[in-house]
């Protein structure tokens, strides 16, 4: 290492793709033939692997078959499947149900966009420094401590009943309105608090780098330090959105039409649930590809992560 | 003049005291070395003079103005000042032309299409014109550490920190970091290295400075330091490093 910076070259040359190779080199790479041993190997892997599914198949089967015989031969079985499985419940529930998730899902987006703002406001406010903000970081720790503790629905009866009653001027009365500042309210907690965690886990040294190169608190914030942090939290925001879309349900009890207020009305008309199934059918449908996407988003970023990258 | 003045620099960590009354001058256009063992306050040193730790005591002049007055502008401090770090923090989600461009557009108020044909001007000249548009994970380390140093000067700092920025790499690519930095030195940039590579401290140096525990013993010429150490804990270092490098 001593005298190795004389007459440095930048980087080594790479021989693999290098025509003029040093013929006193490595020379040709050998070509690869499998051997005998990898065969063997590969064989008995594959033997392994239809053993697996073998077993995977017979297991599903048995918990299958005992789940629905135990459930069809249970006593009650043929009055469930009255008031739970109707299909002509079901057909005459549908459109209204449907009519009522197009307003839970009016319901999500609005808040969602709503909860993304408030939580990373919160999350930046509690990361300022300057003791000119202490009573606005106080403020921020106090907020998320206290609607992070209060149960959703406890506070959708608190501000959908709370604040008209308030009577004050200009206040919002609408169900849905209410409805969404309640969810923004509790999610905008959750939320502050993930990007708050992904805030610190943005190593010191990015923050040193950025300061050094004498960018300010903020534009260290808005260049390094949140771009970095955004990408990492995806994963667990996404989450809260898919709790989030069920949630929307809980805004039922101020009595806007959304669905489970309209499978509600169906059921108390003929006493038959299957409207509720039709709701919770619904939910799923759209729940299930939000959490794939969620499961496929934070194997990127786990891949990324493991896959290199500076400090 | 000198460029940069410590005077009596005392640094603690939770009670420990890692450096302890530094005194050191430095010229312009003049190349210092700090050697010594891991621990030894040379990477304090430097994030003290970059202001990114606050000293416990003394004074650091930069340019005749006190930089540790509290009520310095640190920002206006670091403008005219470059800093190399050991593990790179080039930063991972921008380009290296956007690693590059990022202080000479939002802090010095560069024209982008500028900043970019400065940047692009010096990735050119260090070796590096195929890679402004690659992301810095998509480089081996020393190029990573070049393009950190690049960033590092883009802004034309009057001042140049280097702290260990060959400790992080393979041998191999040691030598094409301290390629750059010898070609910094050809152009009379103002440097300060915190470096284990004795060798190229003892070829590149103007001043060498030997620090233990947060104590400068002993500084001055390389020929001076290397080959007659006047304190016995140099010499005892020195034997340690060529010991090591027979090993």
């Amino acid at each position: 290492m001593t005298d190795g910076h004389a007459a440095a070259p930048y980087g080594p040359p790479g021989w693999e793709d290098d025509p003029d190779r040093d013929p006193a080199g490595p020379g040709d790479p050998p070509e690869w033939v499998k051997s005998e041993r990898q065969l063997r190997r590969e064989a008995e892997l594959r033997a392994r692997g239809r053993r697996s599914v073998s077993i995977a198949t017979a297991s599903t089967i048995v918990v299958v078959v005992a789940l629905v015989v135990g459930i069809t031969k249970s006593p009650g079985w043929p009055r469930v499947q009255e008031t739970f499985l109707s299909p002509e419940a079901f057909v005459a529930a549908l459109p209204d149900v449907l009519r009522g998730f197009l307003l839970n899902i009016k319901i999500f987006l609005i808040a969602e966009a709503f909860i993304l703002v408030v939580g990373l406001l919160v999350a930046l406010v509690r990361g300022l420094r300057s003791p000119v903000f202490f009573p606005l970081r106080a403020l921020a720790v106090l907020y998320t401590d206290v609607f992070r503790g209060i149960p959703t629905i406890l506070l959708i009866y608190l501000v959908g009943f709370g604040i008209p009653a308030l009577q004050l001027q200009g206040a919002p009365s609408d169900p849905v309105t209410l409805g969404i500042i309640a969810l923004v309210l509790s999610y905008g907690a959750y939320v502050a608090e993930v990007f708050r965690a992904g805030i610190e886990s943005v190593h010191p040294s990015q923050r040193a780098a950025a300061r050094s190169l004498a960018l300010s608190h903020g534009q260290t914030m808005r260049y390094v330090v949140l771009p970095q942090a955004v990408r990492r939290v995806v994963p667990p925001l996404l989450n809260d959105f898919v709790s989030l879309q069920k949630d929307t349900a809980l805004v039922a009890v101020l009595g806007p039409l959304e669905a489970l207020r309209q499978a509600y009305i169906h059921a108390s008309y003929d006493f038959n649930y299957t409207p509720y199934l039709a709701a919770a059918l619904l939910f799923i449908a759209l729940t299930v590809p939000m959490a794939r996407l969620t499961d496929h988003l934070a194997a990127r970023v786990a891949r990324r992560q493991a896959g290199g990258g500076t400090a | 003049m000198s460029l940069l003045t410590i005077e009596g620099v005392w640094k603690h960590y939770h009670g420990q005291s890692v450096l302890r009354g530094i005194d050191l001058e430095v010229a312009p256009h003049e190349v210092v070395c700090l050697i010594g063992a891991s621990g030894s306050g040379k990477s304090t040193l430097l994030r003290c003079v970059n202001l990114l730790e606050t000293i416990d005591d003394g004074a650091i002049h930069l340019d005749g103005t006190e930089i540790t007055d509290p009520r310095a502008d640190a920002d206006d401090v670091r403008r005219r000042i470059g800093m190399v770090f050991q593990a790179y923090n080039l930063f991972p989600h921008m380009t290296v032309l956007e690693n590059i461009t990022l202080a000479p557009r939002r802090v010095h108020g560069v024209r982008a299409e500028e900043a970019e044909a400065r940047a692009r001007e010096l990735l050119d000249r260090f070796g590096l014109a195929g890679k402004a548009d690659e992301y810095p994970d998509r480089l081996s380390g020393g190029q990573q550490q070049r393009v950190a140093v690049i960033r590092a000067v883009a802004t034309g700092p009057r001042l140049l920190l280097l702290d260990e920025v060959t400790s992080a790499l393979d041998p191999t690519l040691v030598t094409e970091v301290l390629g750059i930095i010898r070609e910094l030195k050809d152009t009379g940039m103002t440097m300060i290295l915190a470096t284990h590579e004795m060798g190229f401290a003892r070829d590149i140096a103007d001043k060498v400075c030997f620090l233990e525990g947060g104590v400068l013993l002993e500084s001055g010429p390389p020929g001076q330091i290397f080959t007659e150490p006047r304190h016995p804990r140099t010499r005892a270092f020195l034997q340690r490093v060529l010991e090591a490098r027979r090993m």
